[in-house]
């Protein structure tokens, strides 16, 4: 087994074994701990094929972001020390179905990808966030990392695509950015009719 | 690395022994530079408070006075609160070294001395020091007791808070060179000291002391340790830990501490170059000799930040806690936008003229200001108008009394 296979069957092993302790344990803020070791080794495969923008990102926004504000949540509204969650018989079995079902569809649809039939040998030249970065304003350069970001590698290397991504993540960074200013103004609201 | 190892130990075995020796050598200098800063936080802390400072453990200085320190930690009972969460309570030192630690690894000490010369090592080493927090939240959550919950939660407000400011001033100096490649762009500011980035313009010139702010709020560095206030919060999140667990935290802080200074001087100071030749040092002193001087020059130039941010910290009172989050919202965020907003309009709308020679003025005025200040404090001049530094608390109503 070459460096790059064994490294990612032990980041993979990690990861898997970390998303079971998420849903086994009944502590809501060591189930944050067992995301947290989850969504790192997700971001260490990223590393390991060569995407370090995408990593970084994952570590960016749902380590250092999401995860901070979810063990927020539950330190600002738990009432007791330790938050533990207590799930009834039928919860476990109607999560078992929607899971295998889910993670059905996941394997059929991956496997139905020509590129993951055949093994490719890991291309790491560190270039995703100049990649993206083109591919957001419509320039393809590179086509080898085209099944890591998505962008359409039918162009001639250097040549604009059809389809420019910038508008469509302006769109959704505004739309998120919507959804916070709106957040906040039901917060708000709620404690002004509290007061009164 | 992998060059050198490869004949040696063959193409399969090479990267991975290559790995693991650069992280022993990043995890021997963090631990090493931990041990300094502490006993130069004693020292500063000492001398700024008209002390001495620890002077007797291994000799005049007390050189030996951490070691000490570190074998009195070492051997002291190790203690896990009945009503703590024992995994938590485990686990939140080692998250936090680790995220400190794992900045490193993108971090340039020289030209090309990097453990993995990474397309977007900024934006890394930002990512992974902002795990951190996790360690502090899960200490205080993890302790079962509310001194530390307190201490948790505001820690965790304030550095989550700090980074998005910290986040925009990263931006300016990166939008301004066009690269998050350290490495790349400690190599574009070779040469003499105008070519550092904080003399580039205006904008990045007040970017670096935002920046600066910043970085010193999110290593929860006083002014902004309110969240640590031993005569408030006993300590903060680290109130139940004994021992080598609350060695791990002071690690991780110093070894932040170093991680954004180091940032800021790759961004904004020059990386590895001296300023004061007008090349890279390899060029003149070959590539063995070259290396080695650009790495002392670079950890000089982080311990010189590093020693500023003890010296702001003996010297400023703390701030309240929402004066702490005040400073942060309404004055630095605000501030650091404009920032990112002016660099690009500068670098849109200035003649090429302005952009080419604005640099040679303010890295001059600078130069003169620093020249000025050290003329003074060798000559011992009080500066025109005013007395000498005692001469306040000489006319000071209770200071007679006092001397009686």
């Amino acid at each position: 087994m070459t460096l790059a296979a064994s490294l990612f069957w032990l980041v993979a092993g990690v990861t898997a074994a970390s998303a079971i302790g998420v849903v086994v344990t009944q502590h809501i803020v060591r189930a944050a701990v067992w995301l947290l070791f989850s969504l790192a080794g997700t971001a260490g495969i990223f590393f390991l094929l060569g995407a370090d923008f995408v990593a970084a990102t994952q570590v960016f926004v749902y380590v250092g972001g999401t995860l901070v504000l979810v063990v927020f949540g539950v330190m600002l509204t738990a009432q007791g020390p330790f938050v533990s969650m207590k799930t009834s018989a039928v919860e476990w079995a109607v999560a078992t179905v929607v899971g295998l079902l889910l993670f059905g569809v996941l394997v059929v649809c991956v496997m139905g990808e020509p590129a993951f039939q055949q093994a490719q040998p890991l291309k790491a030249d560190q270039n995703s966030s100049t990649v993206l970065g083109k591919a957001f304003l419509g320039v393809v350069e590179a086509t080898a990392e085209a099944p890591l970001t998505g962008v359409a590698d039918r162009a001639e290397p250097g040549a604009r695509t059809r389809v420019a991504y910038l508008l469509p993540f302006e769109i959704v960074s505004v739309h998120l950015l919507v959804v916070l200013v709106g957040a906040a103004y039901l917060a708000r609201a709620k404690r002004r009719r509290m007061a009164a | 690395m992998v060059e050198i190892l490869a004949p040696v130990l063959g193409p399969d075995l090479a990267p991975p022994v290559a790995g693991i020796i650069k992280a022993l050598v990043l995890v021997a200098f963090v631990a090493l530079s931990a041990i300094f800063f502490i006993w130069l936080e004693r020292k500063v802390a000492g001398r700024i408070q008209d002390r001495l400072g620890p002077t007797r453990v291994g000799g005049k200085f007390g050189w030996l006075q951490t070691i000490a320190d570190g074998i009195k930690l070492l051997v002291k009972e190790d203690i896990i609160p009945a009503t703590a969460d024992q995994f938590l309570f485990r686990a939140g030192p080692y998250i936090a070294f680790c995220a400190s630690f794992l900045g490193f690894l993108a971090l340039p000490f020289g030209n090309g001395v990097v453990a993995q010369n990474l397309n977007i090592a900024v934006f890394f080493v930002l990512a992974v020091l902002s795990v951190e927090v996790f360690g502090v939240i899960l200490a205080g959550y993890g302790s079962g007791s509310k001194w530390s919950l307190f201490g948790g939660m505001r820690e965790a407000a304030q550095v989550v808070s700090y980074e998005v400011p910290m986040a925009i001033c990263v931006l300016v100096p990166v939008l301004v060179v066009g690269t998050m490649n350290l490495n790349r762009i400690g190599q574009m500011q070779a040469g003499w000291f105008f070519s550092w980035n904080v003399f580039r313009d205006p904008f990045l010139f007040a970017a670096f002391w935002t920046y600066f702010t910043c970085a010193t709020a999110s290593c929860k560095r006083a002014p902004f340790d309110l969240a640590e206030a031993e005569s408030e919060l006993v300590a903060g999140f680290h109130t139940e830990y004994s021992g080598l667990r609350w060695s791990f935290f002071f690690m991780a802080e110093y070894a932040s501490m170093f991680a954004v200074s180091g940032i800021a001087t790759l961004l904004f100071l020059g990386g590895w170059h001296t300023g004061l030749v007008p090349t890279d040092l390899t060029q003149l002193f070959g590539s063995i000799a070259g290396n080695v001087l650009n790495v002392a020059v670079f950890i000089v130039k982080c311990w010189l930040l590093v020693f500023v941010m003890m010296w702001v910290r003996w010297t400023l009172p703390r701030l309240r806690i929402d004066q702490v989050m005040q400073t942060c919202l309404k004055y630095l965020l605000p501030i650091s936008c404009v920032l990112l907003l002016g660099a690009s309009l500068w670098q849109l709308l200035m003649p090429v003229f302005v952009l080419n020679y604005l640099r040679y003025v303010i890295g001059g005025a600078v130069a003169c200001g620093w020249l000025a200040l050290l003329i003074r404090l060798v000559t011992g001049k009080p500066p025109a108008g005013e007395a000498l530094s005692l001469g306040p608390a000489l006319g000071r109503p209770g200071y007679e009394l006092a001397k009686r």
